[in-house]
């Protein structure tokens, strides 16, 4: 299959491993990934959370862009996805803001393409089945909880995520790899997300807190589908366990390459566990 | 002249907080109450008594960081996410004072570094709050380390049409 590929800011950045590894995935997934002409910042939380207009028009410019190329628009990045999503629930829902955003772009929102998350695409589309033909190395031992935070699922009607409250998209993924996700009450809680930088104490404590939970329930390592909270998760938390994006695992149960470049640039060394596991 | 109640409504512009029955299941599951000055339900009520100056002094519509639990369990469908936007950009506008003033920072750093760029990098970014806040001198070991890891590159692929990023901050500046 073919989707347009929103990267977003991060991925370019501090969650890089998470680009290289979705590209890898894709690849031999065989999902064509096109990057959006030209893509803006989607404005993240800082625009909606001081400027409603912006936080519409910064993500409708780069979704119009996608419409273009009529495609599915794969959007990694949690706090991506969930600009898009809401930009496009507002623009369907409120004539009037359509008009001035339209206006303010220079071009016109036809609402033709559907912006998905790849745990979606990867579950619904590619299937479990294949993604168990393509594991080459079973990654037995490895226990880890689901980290889905809050920016995939909610506003439920806005996201439109699988089972909301209860996801299990992720863990499926991660037992047709071979491990043996725990089950935990915290995949859905946050981890205090934008206030990381002006208001660390408070994301400090949600990520002990996350940790804390994920050891109660046998864990050895969390799994991501969102750089903010990867960014929070291995460096915030205190003593933090090992944390995954899920492209990484899938990257490693399939033989690419790149997982033991990616592992080394994480905060939190992954190393030592997966060599203990002969994940290396 | 009208009410501070029917100003966050018009503002909303969806569900009215009236419909709010304060079941409290918003601060129950609010992530962040426990360092809140106000918990996100005292903020409704608070709204409903008209008390504008406490409200938009508080903490809370700073610290909330939306994750959208309220929203998702209210019963009633009352957009506390969207009420919290909605106070802050007040407290913007009017250019009243802000009780959280690095989280503020935080988001007009990042702003910054969209209309400069049409992207963010990350390194400029924080060196940008950095500047307004005062404080230097957090995460500079953590910072030091994902530039060695090469993390962070001071130069990383702008949007080429920057004519059309400055007309969307133009024409969606407050008026």
């Amino acid at each position: 299959m073919k989707v347009s590929y929103y990267p977003g800011c991060s991925l370019h950045a501090t969650g890089k491993e998470y680009d290289e590894s979705m590209k890898a995935v894709s690849g031999a997934l065989d999902i064509t990934l096109q990057e959006v002409d030209d893509w803006v910042c989607c404005g993240a939380s800082s625009a909606h959370m001081t400027n409603y207009k912006l936080s519409v028009a910064l993500p409708a410019r780069s979704i119009i862009a996608a419409e273009k190329e009529n495609l599915d628009v794969m959007v990694p990045c949690a706090a991506c996805f969930n600009r898009f999503k809401m930009a496009q629930h507002h623009l369907r829902h409120d004539d009037a803001l359509k008009a001035e955003v339209e206006g303010i772009v220079g071009d016109t929102y036809q609402d033709s393409v559907a912006v998905r998350n790849p745990i979606d695409i990867i579950y619904t589309d590619i299937g479990l089945e294949t993604i168990e033909a393509k594991v080459t190395r079973k990654l037995t031992g490895l226990k880890p909880v689901s980290y889905y935070g809050c920016l995939l699922l909610r506003p439920p009607e806005v996201c439109e995520f699988e089972n909301y409250e209860n996801p299990y998209m992720m863990d499926a993924i991660l037992k047709a790899l071979g491990a043996e996700p725990r089950k935990w009450s915290c995949g859905t809680d946050c981890c205090g997300g934008s206030l990381s930088i002006g208001k660390t104490e408070i994301v400090v404590h949600l990520c002990n807190k996350l940790m804390r939970m994920a050891r109660e329930a046998d864990a050895n390592c969390l799994v991501t589908a969102c750089p903010l909270c990867m960014a929070n998760l291995d460096m915030r938390a205190t003593e933090g366990l090992p944390v995954f994006y899920f492209t990484e695992l899938m990257a490693l149960a399939m033989g690419l390459d790149g997982p033991n470049k990616w592992f080394k640039l994480h905060n939190v060394n992954p190393l030592p566990l997966m060599q203990s596991l002969g994940l290396q | 002249m009208s009410t501070f109640l029917q100003e966050v409504n018009d503002k909303i512009n969806g569900v009215p907080i009236q419909r709010c029955y304060h079941c409290r299941k918003c601060t129950a599951g609010c992530p962040i109450a426990f360092a809140m000055e106000y918990n996100p339900n005292k903020i409704i009520k608070m709204i409903q008594e008209g008390k504008r100056d406490e409200v938009l002094a508080s903490s809370t519509i700073w610290l909330c960081a939306s994750c959208e639990t309220c929203v998702t369990r209210c019963p009633n469908d009352v957009d506390i996410a969207r009420m919290m936007d909605v106070l802050r950009e007040m407290v913007i506008t009017s250019n009243l004072p802000v009780k959280e003033k690095n989280i503020l920072k935080f988001h007009e750093a990042f702003l910054n570094g969209i209309k400069s760029g049409g992207r963010i990098n990350e390194p400029l970014m924080i060196a940008n709050y950095k500047m307004k806040s005062g404080d230097y001198f957090s995460d500079m070991k953590m910072g030091i380390d994902m530039f060695m890891k090469g993390k962070l590159s001071l130069f990383s692929p702008k949007t080429k049409d920057m004519k059309a990023v400055r007309k969307i901050f133009e024409e969606t500046k407050a008026r």
